[in-house]
């Protein structure tokens, strides 16, 4: 079957459609980033975006990854590297602790700014609520969301 | 810099050979004894210095007792790059830039210009190897310290001698050496090479900054990884690859002791991606490997799949049967009376309970998991008669003598490398998963990477213990506490000690503190495993203990602080020179600190609360007040907790500020809704749907107030947790008048607002 990840097409053979895209990146792509927390979509740490929306991977078969577009944190940053302004937000207030769950937690947060630019704090309970951080950096994830809102609306009112 | 970037093996390859050469010219001079050693002998190293970090008294060579052992790097390149051999896991707590930092103040070195690579894991040179007990840092303090300030001595005395100036006239900042009377200034980068050939100045002589000179100390620095991480190029346990590995599972008994009986292996082989499916018999040791079957698979999906269609029968016959719900009625009754193991008594107790108000409570909390985010795997490859792993584990050093055991093989013959942890909290403490992932690659044949499922990690793990406190205390007419009574009860495994993680020691807080005492023990019996989990002990007791306090104060009708400190009594240290020893004075200090920074006494509205608690462990002094509110339904909203902590002066102010509001978090989220229901040796919850981590919504505000005193430096992963729990019930019990005295909060009826 064919998959696209980051803008690239991919020939995926040897795969049951019914597996877990999330193991079809890991395994067969090399797409390491996102990762397997809980396997029941209860954790957020394998979330990727298909289409744009932000789904949980490790729940959703291949199958349905066909004929869209598939963004894992591997492609979040610009193709020259450029950082997305999330990722920027991330390093400036130190978010990470042990890092595990952040590629979820950033993929969740990308696809909140795209829907809403300006989240307040309740839009940021609702989206990231899928997204469990056991080394409790919470309090920076949301400071970074808001942090990368302004940098983001700033840009486009400048 | 191309050392920087190089794949792991080249950089082990690297790392062997500046190591080699440090040993030579150890051998060489051990009859000095030196601290610092100038590594000879890499064309073009620049500058690389050689020193020892960690407790001496487990560091030894290769080549025999008494001999300097190098275990640590700092080499300054002629390219300017500064890089630093960290031999500590990684796991979270951010050590992989607080050691380097510490180097870099002495180094008077531009961060930026500072490279940290993980060392490779060999017991022989680097002694102990672990992630825990928040040790890391006070162990390296002093060293770290040193080594920078040896390297910058050097730099400076290059730079003297090419101006032909004294070394007094230069003064260093930014990787950059100055003579200001004559307008001239030399880069470390260009000093690199002259210093190598100078000789490494005497410790004695080196004169360390005092803390107001501080320009990185105390800072808030990003974390060394945080790029790789937040691009998802951080290669944690779970991304090691090995060419043509395979993907293993292993399926164990849910209650530890079971052995394999019968299995549906043929029908598993025959499954698509099925390599091989075999039972493995065990140690009989559950911090070894467990029995039970394996499944090597083409890939892990078809691992899983093959997983959930084993059938197992299991021969249950000196497996767990233990029951939490049996615990807890057991426990009940005990609690009537005294143990009769005395742990310590003090005064007239009995006198005591007669000559005032006696205050009498049980308390009791649950066993928990550790449910890092990352489950526990091993990747293994067993080839030319020896096994090689890679691991996330918080103690490489262990895990490999563990997996030499379990082989039997020569410690000589394995090899681990570290990786990356995702969340340890004391789990990877324990490397059973090592062990199985030895076990299985070695039958297998190939290189393999063993993934436990969520379900796996949360059913075999070594667990929190619970337990429960039959209190008494005993306030006077004058409304002070004059006696402290604790019947603990908690479990063995081996009907002598306490189980891991379960002990009371006669020294807790405030049994030392109060003049007539009696603390006593019972120990039921436990199969389950448990281990040490984020602040081991006092992760439970400053719950039991800091909520009964409180209680003692509101039957004594007096203001909880004011109690708290007239317990404390005169500022001391009680065994002056011991980090691990309370002192009252640094206690008051933070208890004060975070009752001011609160606002404690302020006007609040009904149904909002201030509680307060503090707890000493890990030589970390903790005080936090937890703001709440609790409506009529017992609808719970943690507003607002404020830390003040006294930890020494502090390393990243930025590492220390997380792993205090991780910590808070973490201590809100399991006395909110975390317990394991253990019937019939099995664990009910094992996954995050009924494990309830808390969720971004529901994380308080989180205020961090560090004393900066001159005090040895400790580590912050574990000592600002314990004081979260009992300061959130002590402000329910001010917001609405209950009194919460069995964890999780959940049990209590209450739920998250």
């Amino acid at each position: 079957m064919r998959l696209n990840v980051n803008g690239r097409d991919y020939l995926v053979n040897d795969v049951d459609g019914s597996t877990p895209l999330l193991w079809v990146l890991r395994d067969h792509l090399g797409l390491r980033g996102t990762k397997y927390g809980c396997g029941i979509a209860q954790c957020g740490a394998c979330t990727v975006h298909l289409n744009g929306e932000p789904v949980r991977s490790c729940t959703l078969p291949v199958s349905a990854a066909v004929g869209k577009q598939v963004t894992t944190i591997e492609g979040l940053a610009g193709p020259d590297g450029t950082l997305h302004v999330l990722q920027k937000a991330w390093i400036e207030h130190d978010v990470s602790q042990c890092g595990y769950c952040q590629a979820g937690q950033l993929m969740s947060a990308a696809a909140l700014l795209k829907s809403k630019p300006r989240p307040t704090d309740a839009d940021i309970d609702a989206a990231m609520a899928g997204n469990l951080c056991r080394c409790g950096t919470y309090l920076r994830i949301r400071k970074a969301i808001h942090a990368a809102a302004r940098e983001l609306n700033e840009e486009t009112t400048s | 810099m191309s050392e920087v970037a190089a794949p792991v093996a080249a950089t082990d390859a690297y790392v062997r050979e500046i190591l080699d050469a440090a040993i030579a010219q150890a051998r060489r001079a051990r009859l000095d004894r030196r601290t610092f050693f100038k590594v000879a002998g890499l064309a073009g190293a620049g500058l690389v210095l050689a020193f020892h970090v960690g407790e001496r008294n487990v560091a030894y060579a290769k080549d025999g007792a008494g001999a300097f052992a190098p275990n640590a790097f700092l080499r300054i390149s002629p390219d300017g790059t500064i890089l630093i051999y960290s031999k500590a896991p990684e796991i979270g707590q951010g050590i992989k830039t607080a050691l380097p930092l510490i180097v870099a103040e002495e180094l008077d070195a531009d961060w930026s210009h500072v490279r940290v690579e993980q060392a490779p894991i060999d017991p022989a040179i680097y002694g102990r190897q672990s992630a825990g007990g928040s040790r890391s840092i006070p162990t390296a303090w002093d060293q770290l310290r040193k080594a920078g300030a040896s390297a910058r001595a050097m730099l400076v005395a290059a730079a003297a001698k090419e101006w032909n100036v004294d070394t007094s006239e230069c003064r260093t900042a930014n990787s950059v050496v100055y003579h200001d009377a004559s307008n001239r200034k030399l880069t470390y980068a260009e000093l690199a090479s002259k210093a190598a050939a100078l000789p490494v100045p005497d410790e004695k002589t080196l004169k360390l900054k005092e803390r107001k000179d501080y320009k990185l100390l105390g800072t808030r620095v990003s974390g060394v990884d945080n790029h790789a991480i937040v691009t998802g190029q951080a290669v944690f346990g779970i991304d090691h690859v090995v060419p043509n590995m395979r993907y293993a599972v292993f399926e164990k008994c849910p209650a530890v002791g079971g052995k394999v009986a019968e299995a549906n292996l043929d029908e598993i082989r025959r499954m698509p991606g099925v390599v091989d499916a075999f039972i493995v018999a065990g140690t009989g040791q559950a911090h070894e490997v467990r029995a039970g079957v394996a499944i090597i698979a083409s890939s892990t999906w078809a691992a899983l799949t093959a997983k959930r269609a084993l059938k197992v029968k299991w021969d249950e016959s000196d497996a767990s049967k233990d029951s939490w719900s049996k615990a807890v009625a057991q426990a009940r009754e005990l609690a009537k009376q005294e143990g009769a193991e005395i742990l310590k008594t003090a005064g007239d107790y009995d006198r005591a309970l007669a000559s005032g108000k006696v205050v009498e409570a049980f308390y009791s909390y649950p066993f928990v998991a550790h449910a890092p985010m990352e489950p526990q795997n091993c990747t293994a490859w067993f080839h030319d008669g020896g096994i090689e792993l890679w691991a996330p584990t918080q103690t490489p050093e262990a895990g490999l003598n563990a997996v030499a055991r379990v082989l039997g093989l020569p410690p000589e013959k394995v090899t681990v490398h570290q990786l990356r942890a995702g969340g340890g909290f004391g789990r990877r403490l324990i490397n059973d998963f090592m062990c199985e992932a030895a076990v299985i690659a070695k039958q297998a044949g190939v290189p393999i990477k063993l993934v436990w499922t969520r379900e796996d990690d949360m059913r075999h793990d070594f667990y929190r213990v619970g337990g429960f406190h039959s209190f008494k205390g005993v306030v006077d007419a004058s409304g002070k506490l004059i006696a402290w009574g604790d019947h603990f009860i908690t479990f063995t495994a081996d009907g002598k000690n306490p189980t891991s993680g379960g002990g009371l020691s006669p020294d807790e807080f405030p049994a030392q503190l109060v003049p007539n005492v009696r603390v006593t023990q019972t120990k039921l019996p436990l199969k389950v495993p448990t281990g040490p989990w984020r602040a081991p002990g006092s992760c439970a007791l400053a719950f039991a203990i800091q909520s009964f306090i409180h209680e003692c104060a509101v039957a004594a009708n007096r203001d909880h602080l004011e109690f708290l400190l007239e317990i404390l009594g005169e500022p001391r240290w009680l065994q002056p020179g011991n980090e691990f020893a309370l002192n009252t004075g640094r206690a008051a200090t933070v208890i004060k600190l975070a009752a001011e920074k609160a606002g404690w006494g302020k006007p609040l509205p009904k149904g909002r609360g201030l509680g307060l608690a503090f707890h000493f462990s890990h030589a970390g002094h903790f005080a936090e007040v937890a703001e709440v509110s609790v409506d009529a339904n017992k609808k719970l909203r943690v507003h607002k907790v404020t830390v003040a902590g006294d930890i020494g002066p502090i390393i990243n102010l930025s590492g220390a500020e997380n792993q205090v509001e991780g910590s808070v978090i973490d201590g809100f989220s399991t006395a909110m809704g975390l317990e394991l229901d253990i019937e019939n040796g099995r664990v009910a919850q094992t996954n995050f749907d009924r494990y309830p981590l808390l969720r971004i919504a529901h994380a308080p505000e989180v205020e961090v107030h560090f004393i900066q005193s001159d005090f040895p430096p400790t580590g912050v992963g574990e000592p600002a947790l314990p004081p979260v729990a009992p300061a959130i019930c002590n402000a329910i019990y001010n917001a609405i008048g209950h009194r919460v005295r069995t964890l999780p909060l959940t049990r209590e009826g209450f739920t998250l607002a």
